[in-house]
């Protein structure tokens, strides 16, 4: 019987020859990343165990993001924490080097790995062919004490790419139509797989930006063929491959769904849900206080790119905060080479360092009482950007942009 | 089998752990101190309102979202028994054992309960309520040691010996 990706990355970790959905199998974990979210009760929990140990200390990567540089007293207390432990025991640490899977994506992950991370959107890493996924402190520690961790085979949705993304359309449209299709929960427990011609006609960047967003459909993980676009990418980074797998021609996938890149059009989310997709253009003209552009889902140099692209010459409107911020310490130098902030300065937009910002509610750019954000963030939850009675719209770099100039939801074709 | 009643409050779809704890509060010291927040997005008055032994219905997808694992801390923190809802959201299934928490998967009863009924749990058989009985899958008996334990840390330190 012939394996789908998931399947084969999960069978080497286990060190055996056949895995199927529902079997449940220790595996060996290449890698474990976790950041300041939640890293202090890591801490707080291995401190409690008798005789602590770390199985591989090599395996950890541990990033301050969320709260970076940090806010608060009480956050200094738990950064300090995460730095002293991770000096003392010789954990490779970054602070203030971006969002994490994004720094995971330029340092670390390579194809056919399977890797833990204590984040939700750990994911993404299936843009290079990685089994990523999110789990709790809990399960992280156990992972970082044992080197292994017990894994349920997950079933595969396989998602069959066609045709071009039109011009103006982006990855995130693409990803945020597929997660209103399915359903919020439409692949819960499961595996997205990407594949197919429309695949080829996808560079990293957008590859990552949709890999990253699979758990907003409740995917365990998400994972794209490797190809010629992932090897190029992974040598450019310094990095070999350690397995390229790709689905057999008999895998038995659950449910395949056969998807025409061009048909594809500029997409906003509406609150409080991320599947609650509609044509962009059903929300022009709405309000909105805050933009930003940023996050592990879509603050990368061809994110910049695009919105400066849209804004060059033009201005922030008045009234709005817009807010840009590069995923990355690379990111944002590219974009300083690239003079990409000195056009989004011109504009009025507020330049940041690299960190999740407004797109978890903390550390910078929070919204208030009623006030609406369009943002390039992974979530739309009710609360998600600060105050309770807040309300955030998820669109692409392009709208996003577009929106900040005009003060109210806008497409790139209308400024 | 084990037995035990408790009155329900009622949630609908898509519970996500922003609603279950927003990030602003996740800079306090415990999850005692959280606790008092929990679900405040959506209904600020539930937190102070569940009793110890309570149990809270939901419908699918219960736990969506970030894998801040305080989220199922703070449910049991407020005393909340089980929660029963049409589905889990995987990280949210995996970080509640790993606390404790017990979470049973059941299609029927949300749609069925009003706010403040009382329900019957026998632990991995069925649920009771109003007369009617609603099957309920059993969890191997491993996670039910470490649900029992209350958490996968004191379930280790139990196993060696250490509590």
């Amino acid at each position: 019987m012939g394996m789908t990706m998931a399947e084969k990355i999960i069978a080497a970790a286990a060190g055996v020859s056949e895995v199927k959905p529902g079997d449940i199998h220790t595996v060996e974990l290449d890698r474990l990343m976790s950041n300041d979210g939640t890293t202090h009760l890591t801490i707080d929990m291995y401190n409690k165990l008798k005789n602590p140990h770390i199985a591989d200390v090599n395996k950890l990567v541990w990033i301050v993001d969320h709260n970076v540089p940090c806010d608060s007293v009480k956050t200094a207390a738990s950064h300090k924490k995460m730095r002293d432990f991770a000096k003392a025991n010789g954990i490779k640490f970054y602070e203030g080097a971006g969002v994490c899977h994004q720094v995971m994506m330029e340092n670390h992950v390579t194809a056919g790995e399977l890797i833990f991370g204590a984040d939700s959107h750990t994911c993404a890493y299936g843009a290079v062919g990685a089994f990523g996924t999110g789990v709790g402190c809990t399960d992280y520690l156990y992972a970082m004490v044992t080197g292994k961790s017990w894994l349920l085979v997950p079933e595969t949705l396989r998602f069959n790419l066609t045709g071009k993304l039109p011009e103006g359309v982006y990855a995130r449209d693409l990803i945020l139509t597929i997660i209103g299709q399915i359903g919020a929960n439409g692949a819960n427990y499961a595996a997205m797989e990407f594949g197919g011609e429309g695949l080829k006609t996808l560079d990293m960047s957008s590859r990552i930006a949709m890999c990253n967003l699979c758990v907003e459909a409740g995917a365990k993980t998400a994972l794209m063929e490797v190809d010629q676009i992932t090897l190029d990418y992974l040598k450019e980074h310094g990095r070999e491959p350690k397995h390229s797998f790709k689905s057999d021609d008999d895998a038995k996938f659950a449910k395949v769904y056969d998807i025409d890149l061009s048909t594809i059009k500029p997409i906003v989310a509406k609150p409080h849900f991320v599947d609650s997709v509609v044509d962009a253009k059903e929300c022009v003209g709405t309000h909105i206080d805050e933009a930003f552009l940023g996050s592990c889902n879509n603050g990368r140099i061809e994110d910049l790119r695009a919105g400066a692209a849209v804004i060059k010459g033009k201005k922030v409107h008045p009234l709005v905060r817009f807010l840009v911020v590069p995923a990355s310490a690379a990111v944002y130098k590219q974009a300083l080479k690239e003079g990409l902030l000195q056009i989004f300065m011109d504009a009025g937009a507020i330049v940041m360092n690299p960190n999740c910002s407004v797109c978890w509610g903390s550390c910078q750019g929070v919204i208030g009482e009623n006030e609406v954000l369009i943002s390039t963030g992974t979530r739309n939850f009710k609360g998600r950007a600060g105050h309770k009675d807040s309300f955030v719209y998820l669109a692409s770099a392009a709208t996003v942009t577009a929106s900040a100039i005009k003060g109210e939801i806008a497409t790139a074709d209308m400024v | 089998m084990e037995k035990f009643s408790g009155k329900i409050w009622v949630l609908g779809d898509d519970i996500d752990t922003d609603i279950i704890i927003p990030t602003e509060y996740l800079a306090l010291k415990t999850v005692n101190d959280m606790a008092p927040y929990a679900f405040s997005p959506l209904r600020p008055e539930l937190a102070g309102q569940i009793k110890e032994g309570d149990i809270i219905v939901a419908g699918k997808n219960f736990g969506c979202g970030s894998s801040r694992e305080q989220a199922p801390e703070i449910i049991k923190a407020l005393g909340v028994k089980c929660v029963i809802a049409k589905s889990f959201a995987r990280i949210f299934f995996r970080n509640s054992i790993n606390n404790g928490l017990l979470l049973i998967e059941n299609a029927q009863l949300r749609d069925v309960v009003s706010e403040g009924d009382q329900v019957t749990v026998t632990l991995n058989q069925s649920i009771e309520h109003n007369g009617n009985q609603y099957e309920i899958a059993a969890l191997p008996q491993n996670l039910m040691d470490i649900i029992n334990a209350g958490g996968l840390v004191k379930a280790m330190r139990k196993l060696n010996g250490l509590d």
